[in-house]
Parts: structure tokens; C-alpha cells; sequence
């Protein structure tokens, strides 16, 4: 991962510009964010492992805590809440068996409420696993957690 | 799975030229309807020339801040005069509540908005664009590295080298100096201007910002000319077309391109088919959840700046939301409240501590727990952030509140009279929850 972080590096005038798309990377390896992550993007980039925490803090992307395998976000911003965004994510808490902000005891699933995602003339937006799902309505709920479930 | 309807509502066709229904995502079919022969006709002209076609065409800002285009462009010193790189940030950070745009110009003619940044790259003699594009962003982000891997390859780029940059989740960004701090590798906390960054921005060297939707409109401006184009809309200051996002309780809605001047209610009524189920229309938020909102009864101005401007609102990023009469507007003002509160940066105390006084207040009203001198405080802390903060992030929570506060009381003062929403459960906002709450609730007993 070093490697191909400093690859990345190489396309800014400075290589500290990389830290975002680094974290990602290191996301996508591990699933969130430990303390290993932090020291391996910090030595290819030349920061301290708390510079690359305190950079991970400040967005939402970025999970500090382990995540469920899979991950979705339904967006509770006002466009998407003038339809059904409350209906939807209700839905998702009663076929997961969890509350919003959690992870299932399995750990398959991380729910969360997210902020407008730019979708809102299709709501409600639901984001799994980063992937945009639109004008889902409760209905569609168990067949989107049935989905996840099986694969 | 419903599309996003995308169209051209009313003629001229200007960013979406040549969509018709069918994405422009290949090189081919953009090259079919005219594409980069813009950029071959700006790389003739002197980059002196290419500015001031985008000054006569007086294109102002997509992004929000409608500030002219050209003149922006025209602030950056030439590469003679300063010994340091030129840089463009193209803002794809899209994150305004209500706005869906950019996305759809970069899924449906994404060469239109690299053909932009190459002709902005020549007109101030830029080396080096980013195109920060929000990270919630994926399919977007694909199509579009898609269409540059392209035009690499069919070597327009010529000397420029065009990085794509992804955020990570934090509306803040959007604004254009932390964007910047963002794109330099930091938190994305709003610089103090001056200097502006068309001085010393990114890396601290001259760097112009743009929204896509902006970017987009340059091969346009030189294919139909820039006096055509001033022509367009509503001149001479609104001029050209804007992809409205209509959203909300209403029958159709999608991203409708249509000139400036068209009016709200003709945008609502005739073009998305009004307000379904046979409800009433009880507000719009007008230009962005960051501006006031608009009521029914101004419902015939002109969707352009100086219309809206005379009623002290916003085009903004051309958000038109729809909230019929089922919407409670003390659980609205709260909502975007909330929001605010999440995304404040923390740099500035009125705008963190403001932010969170403002949810405090507005829940209190909700609950029917808060005194009519609850309302007056509501505005007294609205009038101590606004115009008092680093960057607009404060204005924008507060100038949507104050206007719910101010233009509809009574409705605010029915919740005190009778200790409680009067919607109830009723109002399609009820119980909407926010991620600003996420970790106070998550692991709670339920
Ligand atoms: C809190 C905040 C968020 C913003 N978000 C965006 C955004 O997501 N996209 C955007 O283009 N402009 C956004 N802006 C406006 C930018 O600061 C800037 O004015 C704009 O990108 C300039 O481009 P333009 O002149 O082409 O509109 C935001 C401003 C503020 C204060
Ligand atoms: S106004 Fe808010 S978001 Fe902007 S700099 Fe101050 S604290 Fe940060
Ligand atoms: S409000 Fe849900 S996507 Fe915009």
C-alpha cells in the first residue's frame, strides 16, 4: 500500500495533497480506519500517524470505529424527507433489528443517516455500499437488506 | 429504480446541447455535436481574447455566489507577472441540499465540462486543473475519468494536466477555501480572505475556482458567440440558462434546463406538473437550504438574481424545493438547522456555538416547551451570526431560519399557544431524523 500511495503522490505539486485519497485506500483495505492505517499513510506521506487521524476526523467518509461489511446510507435531508426519508430509514431499522448509526451484532451491515447526497428529485436516496439506489420506498427495504444478507 | 429526469424545459439547449435523452459520454458523440472544436477555436485565440468573450458574455457563477465569470478569470496575473504555477479548481463538490446538477452534467456531457476546463485553463494559462469532486460521488467520479482517459488519449489535453481529486464527505468543502485546505491535504477549514485565492490560493498560487455548471457553459459562450449569448435569459445580468433542480412535493420533478426569467410558478406548475394529491403549495426553498425561503404569494417572481433580489432572495445554486401544506415549518427550519450545526466547521464561535443555540431554540418551539421571548431570541441569534462569521456557512444556517421565523409567526406562535406541533404526527417532516444526532443515539436503549 505504501507504494501505491506514494504513486498517488506523485500527481500533486505537494505530496501531503494525497492524504484524502490515501485514507480512502486504506479504507477500502481494511474496512475503516485503525491505528496500523494511520501509521502506514503516514509514513508514505512523511506525516505523523496523529496528523493523518486528525485529518480522518473531519469527514464524514471516514470511519473511526470498525464498520459493518456492508454499508447503508439513506439520506434524512429535507427533499428526500418531504416524500418518505423517515418512512425509509425506519424501515431499515425494523428489518436490520437495529437503530440508526449501528452496526448488526453479525457485523454484515452498518446503518446511517447521511446528509443530501444530490439526488433529491428521486427520493428517498439510499447509498449502498456507496452505490446510489433511487426512490426506494419502505417497500423495497427488505429485498435491499435480503440483498446484502445473501452476498 | 426511477431515473432522474433530466431535460430541456424550454429552448435554448446551452449545457445540455445535444442531449436529447442520450448521454454524451463517448468522445464520438460529443465530437458528433460540435464538441472540442470550441477548444480548437480558443487555443487560436490569445488567452487576453478567450477572457474577454466570457466577460462580454457576462456568465456568472453556478456555484451560489452568482459573481461574473470572466471578471474572476480576469483577476488572475498572467504567468509573467508572477513566478509561480497557475492553477484551476474546478468545485464538483456539490453538497447544496436541494442540488443535483453538477452530477447530471457529469453522468450526460462530460466532455462539455472538460472542454471547459481546457478552454479556462488557456484563457488564464493554466498548467494544472483538479477537479475536486465530492466523495459520495462514485459513478459520477467513474464516468467522468472515463471521458478523460479519452480526451487524454485523443491528446486534447495538449500541455495541461488535469487531476481528479475526491473529497470525503464534508460540505465545508465546498467553499472555496477549504476547498483549497482540503485539496492541499488538510482539514477543510475556511481560510480568512484576503488573499483571495485568485492571488494566493492553492499552494499559495493563483488559482481560479469555478462550479461545473459555470466550467460547462464556456464552450458555449465561443460556439454561439458572446453577445448571442448575453442575449439569453433574463439581461444583462442573469444571462444564459440555468439547470433548475426541482425537488420536493411536487408531480415531476428532475433537473430542467431553462433560460433565466422563467417564472417560479411557471417551473412548478407547467413544467413539473405542480403540486401532487391536490395539496396546496405552503413554501419553496428557493436557491439552496442556505437562503430564505419563498411564500406562495411570491410565486411570480422571475427566477433570476435581481427579481429574486428585490425579495431578498437567492438563485443560489437554482434549487426551487417544493413544501406543500402538509409541511410543518418549525420541524423545516429545525432540519436545516440541524444541518448546519453538523457541517459548521468549528472555526468561528457564532457560527458553532449560533448553530447549536439555533437547534436548541427550534426544537424547544417544536416541543411547544419555548416562550413567545424564545422567538425574539431566535432572531436576536440569527442577527449575531449573520454578516459576523468567517465564511457564508453561518449566514446560510441563519438566513433560512429567520425567514421561517418572520414570514410565518403565526404558525411558529400556534406551537406555543398550544404546547406542541400542530401538525402532529400529520407533517410529512415529523420525527425526521438528522446525522447530527448519529452518535448521541446510536447504542441508546430503544
Ligand atoms: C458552505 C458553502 C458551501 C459551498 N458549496 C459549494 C458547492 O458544493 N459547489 C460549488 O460550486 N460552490 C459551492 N460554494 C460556493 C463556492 O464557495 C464558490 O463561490 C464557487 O465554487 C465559485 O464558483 P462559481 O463562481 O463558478 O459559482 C459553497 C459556498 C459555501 C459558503
Ligand atoms: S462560518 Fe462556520 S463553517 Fe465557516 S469558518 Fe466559521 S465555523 Fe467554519
Ligand atoms: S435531500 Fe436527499 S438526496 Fe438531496
Amino acid at each position: 500500500m505504501i507504494e501505491e500511495i506514494r504513486k498517488i503522490a506523485k500527481e500533486y505539486p505537494s505530496s501531503k495533497s494525497a492524504v484524502l485519497p490515501a485514507l480512502r485506500l486504506a479504507q477500502e483495505r481494511y474496512g475503516w480506519l485503525p491505528r496500523a492505517a494511520f501509521e502506514e499513510v503516514g509514513e508514505a506521506l512523511d506525516l505523523t500517524p496523529a496528523y493523518c487521524m486528525s485529518i480522518a476526523s473531519f469527514y464524514d467518509l471516514f470511519h473511526l470505529e470498525p464498520a459493518g461489511t456492508h454499508m447503508i446510507e439513506v439520506c434524512t435531508n429535507v427533499c428526500c424527507g418531504l416524500v418518505n426519508a423517515q418512512a425509509v430509514l425506519e424501515a431499515f431499522e425494523r428489518e436490520l433489528g437495529i437503530r440508526v448509526g449501528e452496526t448488526t451484532s453479525d457485523t454484515t451491515v452498518t446503518l446511517r443517516a447521511v446528509e443530501c447526497l444530490g439526488g433529491c428529485s428521486t427520493p428517498t436516496i439510499v447509498a449502498v455500499d456507496h452505490r446510489y439506489r433511487q426512490s426506494v420506498t419502505p417497500d423495497d427495504v427488505p429485498a435491499i437488506v435480503a440483498e446484502l444478507r445473501s452476498g | 429504480m426511477a431515473e432522474t429526469v433530466v431535460e430541456v424545459a424550454e429552448p435554448p439547449a446551452l449545457v445540455l446541447k445535444g442531449y436529447e435523452g442520450k448521454p454524451l459520454v463517448d468522445l464520438d458523440t460529443y465530437r458528433a455535436v460540435g464538441g472540442y472544436a470550441q477548444l480548437e477555436r480558443a487555443r487560436a485565440m490569445s488567452p487576453h481574447d478567450v477572457t474577454q468573450e466570457i466577460i462580454d458574455s457576462n456568465l456568472r457563477g453556478r456555484g451560489g455566489a452568482f459573481f461574473p465569470t470572466g471578471r474572476k478569470a480576469s483577476f488572475i496575473p498572467t504567468p509573467d507577472k508572477v513566478a509561480k504555477p497557475i492553477y484551476i479548481t474546478v468545485n464538483a463538490d456539490e453538497s447544496e441540499p436541494g442540488t443535483f446538477k453538477d452530477r447530471e452534467i457529469m453522468l450526460k456531457v462530460p466532455h462539455r465540462l472538460l472542454e471547459g476546463c481546457l478552454i479556462a485553463a488557456h484563457a488564464i494559462q493554466s498548467k494544472h486543473v483538479f477537479i475536486y469532486i465530492r466523495g459520495e460521488y462514485s459513478e459520477e467520479y467513474e464516468v467522468l475519468s472515463k471521458a478523460l482517459a479519452e480526451a487524454r488519449k485523443a491528446k486534447l489535453l495538449g500541455n495541461v494536466k488535469l487531476t481528479m481529486h475526491r473529497g470525503a464527505g464534508a460540505y465545508i468543502c465546498g467553499e472555496e477555501t477549504a476547498l483549497l485546505e482540503s485539496l492541499e491535504g488538510k482539514r477543510g477549514q475556511p481560510r480568512s480572505k484576503p488573499p483571495f485565492p485568485a492571488i494566493q490560493g492553492l499552494y499559495a498560487s493563483p488559482t481560479l475556482i469555478n462550479n461545473v455548471e459555470s466550467i460547462t457553459n464556456m464552450p458555449i459562450v465561443l460556439e454561439i458567440g458572446p453577445h448571442e449569448y448575453a442575449q439569453i435569459g433574463a439581461p444583462p445580468d442573469s444571462t444564459g440558462t440555468r439547470l433548475f433542480c426541482l425537488s420536493g412535493n411536487v408531480e415531476r420533478p428532475g433537473v430542467y434546463e431553462a433560460p433565466h426569467g422563467i417564472t417560479t410558478r411557471h417551473l412548478i406548475y407547467d413544467i413539473g406538473g405542480g403540486v401532487p394529491n391536490g395539496r396546496d403549495l405552503k413554501a419553496v426553498m428557493m436557491g439552496g437550504s442556505s437562503f430564505p425561503v419563498m411564500t406562495p404569494d411570491e410565486l411570480d417572481t422571475k427566477l433570476d438574481a435581481n427579481s429574486l433580489g428585490q425579495r431578498g432572495l437567492f438563485i443560489g445554486s437554482g434549487v426551487v424545493c417544493v413544501l406543500d401544506d402538509r409541511t410543518c415549518i418549525v420541524q423545516f427550519a429545525l432540519r436545516v438547522a440541524q444541518f448546519y450545526m453538523h457541517e459548521s466547521c468549528g472555526k468561528c464561535t457564532p457560527c458553532r456555538v449560533g448553530t447549536r443555540w439555533l437547534v436548541q431554540i427550534l426544537r424547544a418551539v417544536e416541543d411547544g416547551t419555548a416562550t413567545e421571548n424564545d422567538l425574539e431570541v431566535l432572531l436576536d441569534v440569527c442577527d449575531r451570526i449573520i454578516g459576523k462569521c468567517l465564511c457564508v456557512l453561518g449566514d446560510s444556517a441563519a438566513m433560512p431560519v429567520a425567514s421561517c421565523v418572520t414570514k410565518f409567526r403565526d404558525e411558529f406562535k400556534q406551537h406555543l399557544a398550544q404546547g406542541g406541533c400542530p401538525f402532529g404526527a400529520d407533517s410529512s417532516l415529523a420525527n425526521l431524523f438528522a446525522p447530527v444526532d448519529q452518535h448521541a443515539h446510536a447504542g441508546a436503549p430503544a
